[in-house]
């Protein structure tokens, strides 16, 4: 598949198609997602998951309703702290701050953290082109950097490919030996990522919390490439969404535990890394310099709407992909969008606009298990429902939010149902419809549309239910 | 408008108007009151699943254990911060520990020798977390932040008088909230990944092993 197939939203069809014709993608993603659900189910026992759950989403909800005033909060802490905060309103404002950051300094190299938002603003792209290497040092992104590709998954970014495959990917790029012995494969990539540790100009990682009461960066990993990232090179610049700040630690306890659990079922993850400033006084290590980016990139536009909002509590933990019976099937690389599965579905058309990201609400069965495990009680399947009737009715139900909504809109599919709606208004113009209906059954074509690709045509009864009735009464 | 204000005016003029704060309700974090004995053994059953090994030192000494160790893994070198303890500990006892090296000098000034040639690292902690089997590192000046990320092994005193129940009992005990250092961390075993097909591989980028000694 190649990169302009993959980053092209509108084909998720066809992609979705031949990933399904795929069966090596389906096993991988199969097992990998009934692992994580057994290992979240596992993590959560003996807890009263409910009682959490409804502690998560509240505390969101306080810092969503407190916004504002806590990024200010935040930007205070942390310039007390001696971090430099900058703010953008857009992903490509945001690539030039850290652009301008790393020129600043004549960095060359720039080594990565996980970060999604970086995904998101095409941050590596971007640096690529003045001249600046950023490396991915995540195993999975390191993986998924080699293969030119796009992570499939926020947590796990290579779950799409086998050992196999990644053994082929490392002897092609870096000349590892093949081998299917995992430990050998990290070994090497631990021994070639040391070197870019100690050479890099630059860090640059994401943010999990950001709590306004210390001015604290909290960065969950269970690798260490964080902890290096955020350490080793002289200057540290964190990028993240302006939503993911929290009021206090005690708030950040709370969402630290439903996140490695929903995540990846453990306790606690191997490191938590808490950056509350550069290298102060005689300190020995730790950067001289730590930046925090905050970026929009639409969130603030999410913010206005009652309902959508709920988008933003997310703590982007991925349960939902994995509980997702679609994104299960059809694997995060159908979707062709930064954020795979359902979170993606119900936040990609506020940065992509609904005309570009149509299918994303549609690809779903709304069976509402994303909705069940979410640990924050994101609605989900309730804002996929909502932004389908912005995609058709627009601004028609609520004030224009989501840009392209109305986008696909279709005068023969309204007209059909300003129809229905007449007839079924109006008991005179019903019994003509349905009686003209049943007698002329015989000329209904065999063939109706999509609904006929799997399922056999339902066919018009000889008699309306109104007349049955009828003919029972004495 | 700077983007700042941009942001922030735009959130502030929210068309849904303003929202409501919910309460928050923080007691399903909440654990029983375990004495030391209780949480050391909660320690150990969190810890050990993910390859922390722990040894209970309380009653004899823990340099005599931990040159054992560090002997059974041929380590040759091992890094320790510059403050008095333990460092006057290590110095003075008579177990064959590896060549001390103490972490004295800036990163930048020795980054390649502390990258390639040092095989265990010794930290203090301030304290631990039963829950979740976890230390609780604050680096400082005298105990810099790479002792307990770059050699392969990392070696961390636990003071069993010094175990809390969970997280938020760590954090209001030693009042998190008044000020934080530039960097704190929770470490719950040795660095790992599953990003290769979910299996699990020890020491991908942080130390492989972690070894935890309780003393008194």
């Amino acid at each position: 598949m190649t990169e302009s197939n993959l980053t092209d939203v509108r084909q998720f069809h066809p992609r979705a198609r031949a990933a399904i014709d795929n069966p090596q993608i389906r096993q991988n993603f199969r097992r990998a997602m009934d692992g994580l659900m057994d290992k979240r189910r596992m993590a959560f026992e003996g807890w009263d998951l409910e009682a959490l759950r409804t502690l998560g989403a509240s505390v969101r909800q306080d810092a969503l309703a407190r916004l504002p005033d806590l990024l200010e909060q935040l930007e205070e802490q942390l310039t007390a702290n001696g971090v430099r905060v900058h703010w953008a309103v857009d992903g490509d404002e945001a690539c030039r701050i850290v652009t301008d950051i790393c020129k600043a300094r004549n960095a060359r190299t720039v080594i990565k953290g996980k970060s999604m938002v970086s995904e998101e603003m095409h941050l590596n792209h971007h640096l690529q082109q003045h001249g600046i290497e950023a490396l991915e040092s995540d195993l999975g992104e390191y993986i998924v950097q080699l293969a030119e590709e796009t992570p499939s998954h926020i947590i796990m970014p290579a779950i799409h490919k086998n050992t196999g495959e990644i053994s082929e990917l490392m002897h092609e790029k870096t000349g590892t030996d093949r081998s299917s012995d995992v430990e050998y494969l990290t070994a090497s990539a631990r021994q070639q990522l040391r070197e870019k540790f100690m050479a890099a100009d630059v860090g640059v990682s994401g943010v999990n919390f950001a709590v306004a009461e210390t001015g604290t960066l909290c960065l969950v990993e269970n690798e260490g490439n964080g902890r290096m990232t955020t350490t080793v090179p002289p200057c540290h610049i964190a990028v993240t969404g302006i939503e993911k700040v929290v009021p206090t630690l005690q708030d950040m306890s709370a969402l630290l535990a439903l996140l490695t659990r929903s995540a990846t079922g453990q306790h606690i993850t191997t490191y938590v890394n808490m950056v509350s400033g550069p290298r102060r006084g005689n300190e020995l290590d730790g950067p001289d310099e730590v930046h925090v980016v905050l970026v929009d990139n639409g969130r603030s536009g999410i913010y206005q709407d009652d309902e959508l909002i709920d988008t933003l509590r997310c703590i982007r933990c991925g349960a939902c992909m994995n509980h997702c019976p679609v994104y299960t099937r059809v694997g995060g690389h159908a979707y062709g969008t930064t954020y795979p599965g359902p979170i993606g579905k119900i936040l990609m058309p506020h940065l992509i606009g609904l005309d570009e990201g149509r299918h994303l609400p549609s690809a779903s069965s709304l069976c509402g298990a994303c909705g069940e495990v979410c640990p924050v009680k994101i609605p989900i399947p309730d804002l996929l429902v909502r932004l389908r009737q912005e995609s058709v009715d627009g601004d028609r139900l609520h004030p224009a939010v989501v840009n392209g909504h109305g986008a696909k809109r279709d005068w023969k599919e309204s007209l059909a149902w300003q129809t229905w709606r007449l007839i079924h208004a109006n008991p005179l113009a019903y019994r003509l419809g349905t009686s003209v209906a049943s007698r002329l059954r015989t000329l209904q074509p065999a063939s109706l549309g999509a609904w006929t690709r799997y399922r056999t045509a339902p066919k018009l009864a000889a008699r309306t239910l109104h007349q049955r009735v009828r003919e029972r009464q004495p | 408008m700077s983007s700042r204000d941009q942001i922030l005016q735009r959130m502030r003029q929210r068309r849904g108007g303003a929202l409501s704060t919910p309460e928050k309700d923080f007691t399903p974090l909440k654990r029983p009151e375990w004495t030391t004995e209780e949480k050391l053994a909660r320690f150990r059953a969190a810890m050990e699943p993910v390859h922390g090994e722990i040894h209970d030192c309380r009653n004899r000494d823990w340099v005599a254990d931990l040159a054992e160790l560090l002997q059974s893994r041929q380590a040759s070198t091992l890094l320790v911060g510059n403050g008095p303890e333990p460092l006057a500990t290590l110095s003075s006892s008579a177990a064959t520990l590896p060549e001390l090296v103490v972490y004295d000098e800036p990163v930048a000034s020795w980054k390649e020798h502390l990258f390639r040639n040092l095989d265990a690292g010794l930290t203090t902690t301030r304290g631990g977390i039963a829950e979740t089997g976890s230390l609780i590192l604050w680096p400082d000046a005298s105990e810099p932040r790479l002792i307990s990320l770059v050699p392969p092994i990392h070696v961390a005193l636990l003071k069993a008088t010094e175990l809390y129940g969970t997280l938020s009992d760590a954090m209001a005990e030693q009042d998190w909230s008044s000020g934080m250092p530039t960097n704190a961390l929770l470490v719950s075993g040795p660095s790992k990944t599953a990003d290769i097909e979910q299996t699990l591989a020890y020491g991908v980028h942080g130390p492989r092993e972690l070894i935890v000694l309780v003393i008194e």
